[in-house]
C-alpha cells in the first residue's frame, strides 16, 4: 500500500510543477469522459484475471504431468520431460504466442483438425505452456524435497506408485509446493499483457487503444502500471499469508 | 495367523535347532527366503558379492557385521527396495522376477526402518490404516480394528489418534513395527531398529521385536545388540565388505567365532 500511495503522490507533484504537460483529465473520474475512460480501462481487469486464472490451473496440471515422470529412476521415461522443461523454457513467450496463434492451427489443420484458435485461448495455451516448465521444476523440488523414506515406507506397506503419491509423498509435499507456485501467478498475469498483441481485450490492449484515440501515453500507461501494481499487490499478499499458514502448519 | 499357530506348536515340542527340521517338514514347501549368488553394484562398487543364504520358515536371523559392510543393501534387496544386478532371490516360493513378482513378495514382507519412515502429516491410526484399506481394500472399520489390535501388541493403543510428532523415538518405532504387522507378512525385515534411539528406549523397542520373534515370526534383524541376538536369534551371520564372512548359532558365534575378523569385530563392539 506504502508503495502505492508514495507513487500517487509523486506523478501528482511532478503534474503540478509542469502542468502544461500533463493531461490527467484523461482519467479524471469527475468528468463524464474520464469517468468513462476509467471504466474502459478497469474492463479489462476482469480478461486479465480469467486468462491469468486458467492458464495457472492448466500450467499446474501440465506441469505435475511433466513433473512425475520427470523423477523417474529410468532415464528414458525421465528422457521426454528433461526435454520438454529445458525446450520450453528456451523459447521467449512472444514468438510462443505467435507461434500459437497463428501457426498452431495450420499444423492442426495439416493433421486434419479444424480449430479456430481466439485470442484468449491463444493467450491461454501459451501462457499455460511456457508457465509450465517453470512449475514442473516447482514440482520436482517440492516432491525431492520428501525423503526417500517416505517413499520407501510406502512401498513396503503395498502402496502402488499412485497411491504412494496421492496419499503420502504430495500430501507432504504441497506446503513446500503452493508458496512458489502461488508465487509463479505473479509472472503469469505480468505475462497476460503480452495477449494484447495478438488482440486480446485486456488490461494493457485497452490502455493501448485508450492512447491511440486520447495521445495521452504518460497518463494512461501510469494508471495501467498501477493496475498491475494493485493486482500483484494483492496476489502477493495472498502468497505470504499462504506461507506463513503453511510454515505454521510444518512446525506444528 | 497360521504363522503364529504353527509357530505355538513348534516352540510347545520344541527348541533351538530342531525348529527348522520341523518348519520344514510340516510345511512341506519351500523355504521362507532363498538367496543365491547374489550381486550388487553402485555404479563401480561391488555392494553385494556372491552372497548365497536361505531363512527358513520361523527363523530369525541377526545379521551384524561393520559399518559399510552391505548388511542394509542385503535386506533392502530382498523386498526390492534395491535392485540386484545378477542371482536369484526367492521369497516363500516366489522367485523374484518382474513387478508382479515384487508386488506379491512386498505383500509377505514387512520392514521396519532405522529411522522409522512414519508419515508425519497423518495421525498414529491412520499410519496404521492406510496400508490395509489403501492396498489390501480393507474397510475403514476393519482396518482401524485390525490397527488397534497391533498397537495394543506393541503396548500404545492410546496414542492412536495423536500425531506422529507427539510420539518419543521409542514409540515411533514400536508404531513402525505394528504398522507393517497390520499387513499381516509372513517375514519382517529390521534394518538397525533401535540405531536412532536414546538408550533409554532401546529395551522397549526390542522387547516388542523378542515378543514377535518368540511368537514365530521369520525375521532377519540387522543390529549391533548383541544381547537381543543371543536371546532371539537361531543363526547368526556376520558380514564384511559385501560378503556373508561367517553364520552359526549364537552360541558358536559368540564363544568360538571362526574367523579373525569376526572376532575383531565383536572385541570392538563388545568392549562398548
Ligand atoms: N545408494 C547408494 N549409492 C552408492 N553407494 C551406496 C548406496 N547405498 C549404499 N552404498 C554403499 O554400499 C556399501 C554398503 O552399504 P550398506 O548401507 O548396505 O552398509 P551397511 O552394512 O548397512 O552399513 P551401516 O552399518 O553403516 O548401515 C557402503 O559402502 C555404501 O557406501
Ligand atoms: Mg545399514
Amino acid at each position: 500500500m506504502k508503495n502505492i500511495l508514495a507513487l500517487l503522490s509523486l506523478t501528482a507533484l511532478a503534474g503540478c510543477g509542469s502542468a502544461g504537460n500533463w493531461g490527467w483529465y484523461v482519467i479524471d473520474p469527475r468528468t463524464q469522459s474520464g469517468w468513462n475512460n476509467i471504466t474502459f480501462l478497469f474492463d479489462g481487469f476482469g480478461a486479465t484475471i480469467q486468462l491469468s486464472v486458467i492458464a495457472a490451473v492448466i500450467s499446474m496440471i501440465v506441469g505435475l504431468m511433466v513433473a512425475l515422470p520427470g523423477m523417474s529412476t529410468n532415464r528414458w521415461i525421465r528422457l521426454p520431460s528433461r526435454i520438454y522443461v529445458e525446450f520450453v523454457r528456451a523459447i521467449p513467450l512472444l514468438p510462443m504466442l505467435f507461434w500459437v496463434f497463428y501457426g498452431l492451427p495450420v499444423v492442426l489443420k495439416s493433421m486434419g483438425i479444424t480449430v479456430r484458435i481466439d485470442a484468449f485461448w491463444g493467450a491461454v495455451i501459451t501462457l499455460a505452456i511456457s508457465d509450465s516448465a517453470f512449475t514442473a521444476e516447482i514440482y520436482r523440488s517440492g516432491i525431492q524435497s520428501i525423503a526417500r523414506g517416505q517413499t520407501e515406507a510406502a512401498k513396503t506397506i503395498g502402496l502402488t506408485y499412485t497411491q504412494t503419491m496421492r496419499y503420502v509423498v504430495l500430501p507432504q509435499a504441497i506446503r513446500r509446493i503452493l508458496p512458489p507456485l502461488a508465487n509463479q501467478f505473479i509472472y503469469i498475469v505480468k505475462m497476460s499483457a503480452f495477449a494484447s498483441v495478438i488482440g486480446m481485450q485486456e488490461l494493457t490492449r485497452r490502455a493501448n487503444e485508450l492512447v491511440v484515440t486520447e495521445y495521452r501515453p504518460l497518463e494512461i500507461y501510469t494508471l495501467l502500471i498501477l493496475e498491475y501494481l494493485v493486482l500483484v499487490l494483492i496476489i502477493s499478499f495472498f502468497v505470504r499469508w499462504l506461507e506463513r499458514k503453511m510454515g505454521a502448519d510444518e512446525s506444528r | 495367523m497360521p504363522v503364529a499357530g504353527l509357530a505355538t506348536v513348534v516352540r510347545t515340542i520344541h527348541s533351538g535347532k530342531a525348529r527348522s527340521m520341523i518348519d520344514q517338514s510340516e510345511t512341506n514347501r519351500t523355504n521362507a527366503i532363498e538367496i543365491k549368488g547374489l550381486n550388487k553394484w553402485y555404479d563401480t562398487y561391488h555392494a553385494l558379492k556372491d552372497v548365497d543364504l536361505t531363512v527358513a520358515h520361523g527363523e530369525r536371523i541377526v545379521v551384524c557385521g561393520p559399518s559399510g559392510s552391505g548388511k542394509s543393501t542385503l535386506i533392502r534387496c530382498v523386498n526390492s527396495l534395491e535392485a540386484h544386478d545378477s542371482g536369484q532371490i526367492t521369497v516363500d516360493g516366489t522367485r523374484m522376477c518382474d513387478a508382479s513378482s515384487i508386488e506379491a513378495i512386498r505383500g509377505q514382507v514387512g520392514m521396519v526402518f532405522q529411522q522409522f519412515n512414519l508419515f508425519p502429516h497423518l495421525t498414529i491410526l491412520q499410519n496404521l490404516t492406510l496400508g490395509p484399506m489403501k492396498a489390501r481394500g480393507l474397510s475403514r472399520k476393519d482396518a482401524e480394528e485390525r490397527a488397534m489390535k497391533y498397537l495394543e501388541r506393541v503396548q500404545i493403543p492410546e496414542q492412536a489418534n495423536k500425531k506422529v510428532s507427539a510420539l518419543s523415538g521409542g514409540q515411533q518405532q514400536r508404531v513402525a513395527i505394528a504398522r507393517s504387522l497390520c499387513m499381516e507378512p509372513k517375514i519382517m525385515l529390521f534394518d538397525e531398529p533401535t540405531s536412532a534411539l536414546d538408550p533409554e528406549m532401546i529395551s522397549e523397542v526390542l522387547d516388542v521385536i523378542v515378543d514377535l520373534a518368540e511368537s514365530g515370526m521369520t525375521m532377519i534383524v540387522v543390529t549391533h545388540e548383541m544381547g537381543f541376538a543371543r536371546r532371539a536369534a537361531d543363526r547368526m551371520v556376520f558380514m564384511d565388505h559385501g560378503a556373508i564372512v561367517e553364520t552359526g548359532t549364537p552360541e558358536e558365534f559368540f564363544d568360538a567365532p571362526k574367523t579373525e575378523r569376526c572376532r575383531t569385530f565383536l572385541n570392538q563392539i563388545l568392549k562398548h
